[in-house]
């Protein structure tokens, strides 16, 4: 096994025998399940108000009325749940002072950070891969589009994975997992309201910059299907250039 | 196998560690002794690459902890003074984690394991999660993580905290056992544990060497007088004062505790006879006297009051001007 298989491994464990995931995972799962249900009551009813008024069965949008919504909303869960997802990655080593035993054994810090990031963007996938039912199901009685659900889930996948490292640098700063969940939390909330920012300064120069910066114009083309390039490689490089900080954060510890 | 040159290390204006410079041969045990905070903690993450000097180098089997941390890290196992665990790992987890941490191939892994957990008495708690067991299993586990890759350097930052005497004791003959085919660094703040325990010991106080020898010599070194302390019932004025006009005594000092006193007597000379004779006689009701050896905070006083150009004669008086720090 490689350092990093190692590492990854053994982050998995420790999530799978924490309570933290299971509430996670739980709460996560519970209210995508309820907004998608929420969703779908409403496009039924919807439905019977078309059936009363114009007496046809009217053809409607499911992709718009159920999916982007729950899309849309599922954004504001992982805002508030996937810091508590990220918040013991190094916060919990230095409180162990395990952060010793892994800076001391020969391995780079380049394989601690990427193992610990890739076991959270692992559990997080899985999650998310879980609330895939609800397509599915509705699959059943209902026709849809699926391109947009899949560009849906990639913007989510992709948006997950920008908060992630966000939360892995907040706990790479402090001991603390409470101040570290926090940290993220406001992190991301920076990183959004860049966006509304932007948006008050409109067409000027820094006005589209800070609309650039933040991810809300990038999820909301990826939501509506428009895969571009632009926009994934907007989160990538968001989702390097965070992990490289966290990188410094981690070595600069050495140093103080 | 270890050598650190003129290493220093500054915290901001702080200054942990000054020009600090001693070697280690292979095969060596050598005790770091010193008062918390006197930088044994601060050399050792030095040595284990843990943070960098400021000033000077170290290297460790030939490879610079600077410039070939890698290496350096293959070549020694750590046990910081807080043992690294995961609690909810078990004893195996943890040490199959330990172990491929440090590259272990697999079959090199559960040969090595099964013999760490058989070497440090682990045998019936290997299969037990970590944060249900006590204290002295987990500085063993700690202590098993340390050996789990066979290094030739061992540094071990207070390996016996926290352990009962049993368990002092044993950890203690482990550390001999493997001392010859391993290079040890330990340190420490109990003096007989490096006395018990080593070749050689370097004493560090306010982030400067201020002794390095061998245990014996060190305290032989120390010792300007046999120290006794004398307690009895009911003193009579000026009863110190002819205590000290005893053939063979040097001194006598009042202490906190009332009725009681020190007594300085010449070097390898056995007063007790003499001066519980002489209490009897006098009527003073004789209490408790017994021999006292020199504790670590005195050989601090004595080695700090001699930094400071003092004669060694008038050193070494707990409570007297300078107290170590605690």
């Amino acid at each position: 096994m490689t350092p990093f298989q190692t590492i990854l491994a053994k982050e998995l464990r420790c999530f799978f025998v924490s309570p933290i995931f299971y509430v996670v995972g739980a709460v996560f799962l519970f209210i995508s399940g309820l907004i998608a249900h929420l969703m779908t009551v409403n496009a039924g009813q919807q439905a019977v108000r078309f059936l009363q008024v114009q007496n046809t069965y009217a053809q409607l949008n499911l992709n718009e009325l159920v999916f982007r919504s729950l899309f849309y909303s599922l954004d504001f869960v992982i805002m508030f749940l996937l810091p508590i997802l990220t918040m013991r990655l190094f916060a919990e080593e230095r409180k162990l002072h395990t952060f010793e035993l892994l800076l001391t054994s020969p391995i780079g810090i380049n394989e601690l950070i990427s193992a610990k990031y890739m076991s959270v963007l692992v559990i997080y996938v899985g999650l998310l891969s879980l609330t895939s039912l609800t397509p599915i199901i509705l699959s059943l009685y209902t026709s849809f589009h699926w391109h947009p659900i899949l560009t849906g889930y990639v913007a989510l996948a992709l948006q997950g994975g920008l908060f992630l490292a966000c939360g892995l640098l907040a706990s790479a700063t402090t001991e603390n997992q409470v101040v570290a969940a926090f940290l993220s939390f406001g992190m991301i909330l920076l990183i959004w309201l860049l966006g509304e920012l932007g948006s008050v300064l409109g067409d000027t120069a820094t006005g589209t910059i800070l609309s650039y910066l933040s991810f809300s114009e990038h999820y909301d083309r990826l939501v509506r299907s428009l895969l571009e390039a632009k926009d994934v490689v907007y989160y990538l490089s968001g989702i390097v250039l965070t992990l490289f900080i966290a990188h410094r954060v981690v070595d600069s510890h050495r140093w103080s | 196998m270890i050598a650190v040159q003129h290493v220093s290390k500054h915290y901001g204006r702080h200054t942990a560690l000054d020009d600090v410079t001693f070697h280690v041969k292979k095969g060596e045990i050598l005790a770091f002794l010193g008062p918390n905070g006197a930088g044994k903690t601060t050399t050792m993450r030095i040595l284990t690459c843990f943070m960098p000097q400021s000033e000077g180098s170290a290297t460790i089997a030939g490879f610079d902890c600077l410039d070939q941390p890698m290496d350096v890290k293959r070549h020694l196992g750590y046990l910081p003074e807080i043992p690294p665990l995961y609690p909810e790992l078990t004893v195996d987890e943890y040490l199959t984690f330990a172990g491929r941490l440090k590259r272990l191939t697999p079959q090199r892994l559960a040969s090595r394991r099964s013999h760490v957990i058989d070497q440090v008495g682990l045998g019936h708690v290997h299969h037990r999660v970590i944060s249900h067991l006590s204290k002295g299993y987990r500085q063993r586990v700690g202590l098993a993580q340390a050996l789990i890759h066979d290094p030739p350097v061992l540094i071990l930052d207070e390996p016996t905290v926290g352990l009962d005497p049993k368990q002092i004791i044993e950890i203690r003959e482990l550390i001999k056992s493997l001392a010859g085919s391993h290079t040890i660094i330990l340190s420490t703040h109990i003096l007989p544990e490096a006395m018990a325990t080593c070749d050689r010991v370097v004493i560090i106080h306010e982030g400067r060497i201020v002794a390095e020898d061998a245990p014996d010599l060190l305290s032989s070194r120390l010792r300007q007088s046999e120290k006794m302390s004398l307690t009895v019932k009911q003193p009579q004025p000026g009863w110190l004062e002819r205590l000290g006009m005893l053939p063979g005594v040097l001194d006598v000092l009042p202490t906190a505790t009332p009725n009681t006193c020190t007594i300085d007597c010449e070097l390898g000379q056995d007063l007790r006879e003499t001066l519980s004779q002489f209490v009897v006689s006098q009527g003073y009701g004789l209490l408790e006297l017994k021999p006292l050896s020199l504790s670590l905070e005195e050989v601090f006083l004595q080695l700090t009051h001699q930094e400071e150009g003092t004669g060694p004669g008038e050193s070494g008086r707990p409570g007297s001007s300078e107290q170590p720090p605690a």
